[in-house]
């Protein structure tokens, strides 16, 4: 394996398997390309199943194997259905990026007019459905002794954005159970990173921020390319949280990992 | 005893009747909890469960003429795919292959209508379907291919859909099986171990129900190893008397490189193997017998069927599911355990009111499990 400026040449998750909520548009979709560009073979989870299809097409198209689990992962019954058919598909999962979230009611409102029931759903989203899955694949890892989580999380969750509280307190919470779950699997070979993916260039983002400059975003695919850097390297320790930087085309990258 | 007809309040806590088979005459039994498990195992034990996840195996439908029908999936036959090893800073040293399983073709047993709230010897036959036959479960649908000389009711069964699109609509359709003494709908979560990996089960192995990490990681921390192996554990019971009597059909099994050099590990060190389950049983010697009784890495099938005359070769202990004497898991018991001793530990059972069955309280089978107070003593490193 070798790293360029912080980007991965080659097929480092070779003989891998990887499991991605979120997997329809946005960062989870061009996380489905980087990782089969790598060579794991992937599941993407998402609860439309048009958009799903096309990403996993374009990834068959481009040679890798990628499958679809069509799933809300806030639904309580879920996780076991996404873990079955995922190992299923492709076999016990080595990699699992909890990357589905939302933002809830669009534009973005004070936490004075939010409805508790958006609230709730954010937390059902971001945090209890990341929990869910979780729990149902970290068994397995721990079983075999190996296996790598990424919360992929927001710099929302530390910064006090006004209108963004919902979603804010699902990510900081996200980010505390990150936090224990990595403490908890300590010594067992499995390992958790919360990533922060910084400002891209998404759907999402233009929801919560339409008049921003998307020259000034990150463009997902990039940012994609570190997390798969992350997680195939073996020098940042479980438990990190991992900044990633990469800025718009042309930029400088930059990144800060902290405990 | 009585079955068991929802889950405990803990997963981890419910009964558990260790029977010594190595103890003084009349001090072969003892009644605890699970969580003193890992204080009845020793260091150097090597505990063995069975990773399969339990599918939704139970799916109900109609034939061509709108007649309902319920299929159990009994077991799979297809294309088992392995991967090739990989050098990546993921994949650990002795860690075992990913391994995809594409079954196109299944095993299923037919009923007639109705569901699980009606015990299985009492439900109504399912029309007589020919070879050729059509079946619709939701949008998800299926052939029904050749009937095994056993019975009419045991078919093979073809479905439409391939892939993603097969294990999405399993998914969606189907149901765990379940029995009727339960009291409510099992949702698919409630009938997975905590380590449930790949969906070979078509019934829960139920004996690792009770292992909870907490437990899991304390036997760790005391020198008790783990292993897994992956067991298709198919249904326990159909209602059908000649398929009943023939259970359990063949079931697919696959033992990891890494379990078998633990297995061969602990016996040359003069540890214990702990079975989990009937399944792992089945497995580990299935495996053994194939082999002139050494447990050899790789994929099989097995009809090996325990018996209170089997010898085993390989498994020293067995954690499993409280059962009634008239029950085959309870036979599967008698070849660790003689038969006054089993009568003992089934009197104690009745007694104190055990409960049976998947979500029921447990017995652990093991020579040396009442001297581990000794033994921990002297065997402190």
């Amino acid at each position: 394996m070798s790293h360029t400026n912080g980007r991965v040449d080659g097929r480092v998750l070779e003989g891998q398997t990887a499991l991605v909520t979120g997997g329809s548009q946005g960062l989870g979709r061009a996380l489905g390309a980087a990782l089969t560009s790598a060579g794991a073979r992937v599941v993407l989870v998402a609860r439309h199943f048009e958009p799903l299809a096309a990403a996993v097409a374009e990834i068959r198209a481009a040679g890798g194997e990628a499958h679809a689990v069509v799933a809300d992962v806030a639904d309580k019954d879920a996780a076991a259905i996404i873990a079955g058919q995922a190992a299923a598909l492709v076999g016990p999962i080595d990699l699992l990026i909890n990357n589905a979230s939302t933002l809830g009611p669009v534009p973005l409102r004070l936490l004075l007019d939010t409805d508790c029931e958006d609230l709730e759903r954010a937390l059902a989203v971001n945090l209890v459905g990341a929990f869910r899955l979780t729990k149902a694949l970290a068994g397995p890892m721990v079983l075999r002794g190996a296996g790598t989580i990424v919360n992929i999380t927001s710099d929302a969750a530390t910064e006090p954005y006004e209108r963004w509280g919902a979603y804010s307190a699902s990510k900081a919470a996200l980010e505390q159970l990150g936090r224990v779950w990595a403490a908890e699997l300590a010594g067992t070979g499995v390992r958790l990173f919360t990533v922060d993916p910084g400002e891209m260039d998404t759907r999402m983002h233009a929801d919560a921020i339409p008049d921003a400059n998307r020259a000034e975003l990150s463009d997902p695919a990039r940012v994609a390319e570190r997390i798969v850097a992350l997680v195939a390297g073996t020098d940042t320790a479980s438990g990190a949280r991992v900044a990633i930087r990469v800025g718009p085309p042309g930029a400088s990258a930059a990144e800060a990992a902290t405990r | 005893m009585r079955p068991a007809h929802t889950y405990p309040e803990q997963r981890d806590d419910v009964r558990l009747l260790v029977i010594d088979p190595a103890a003084p005459e009349g001090a072969g039994l003892r009644e605890t909890r699970t969580p003193a498990l890992p204080e009845l195992l020793a260091p150097g034990d090597l505990l063995v469960v069975n990773d399969a996840a339990t599918l939704p195996a139970s799916l109900r439908g109609t034939d061509e003429d709108g007649r309902p029908i319920e299929v159990r999936l009994i077991a799979a036959r297809g294309g088992w795919r392995a991967d090739a090893g990989s050098s990546s800073p993921l994949h650990s040293p002795g860690r075992f292959s990913p391994l995809r399983v594409s079954p196109l073709r299944f095993a299923a047993v037919l009923f007639g209508s109705g569901d699980w709230h009606t015990r299985t010897e009492d439900r109504p036959p399912p029309p007589e379907l020919a070879e050729g036959a059509r079946l619709r479960f939701g949008a998800l649908r299926a052939t029904v291919g050749r009937h095994a000389t056993l019975s009419p009711r045991l078919v093979e069964l073809r479905f439409d859909a391939d892939g993603d699109a097969l294990w999405a609509a399993l998914y969606k359709e189907g149901r765990p099986v379940q029995y009727a003494h339960l009291a409510h709908d099992l949702p698919l979560w409630a009938v997975q171990t905590v380590y449930a990996t790949r969906p070979w089960a078509f019934e829960m192995p139920s004996a690792g129900r009770p292992l909870s990490w907490e437990i899991l990681l304390a036997l760790r921390r005391r020198g008790v190893r783990w292993a897994w192996l992956t067991h298709a554990a198919g249904l326990s019971a159909t209602g059908d008397p000649a398929i009943d009597a023939a259970l359990p059909l063949p079931e697919a099994f696959e033992i990891p490189p890494a379990t078998a050099r633990a297995v061969a590990e602990t016996h040359t060190r003069g540890g214990r193997v702990v079975a989990v389950g009937t399944t792992v049983v089945r497995a580990l010697e299935g495996a053994a017998q194939q082999h002139m009784g050494v447990v050899r890495a790789g994929r099989g099938e097995t009809d090996l069927r325990i018996t209170p005359a089997f010898r085993p070769r390989v498994v020293d202990g067995i954690l499993s599911g409280a059962h009634a004497a008239h029950e085959s898991h309870f036979q599967l018991l008698a070849a660790f355990a003689g038969a006054d001793l089993l009568a003992a530990a089934v009197a104690h059972a009745e007694r104190a009111g055990f409960l049976t069955h998947e979500l029921g309280d447990a017995m652990l089978v093991l020579p040396g499990a009442l001297a581990q107070p000794q033994r921990k003593a002297t065997s402190a490193p």
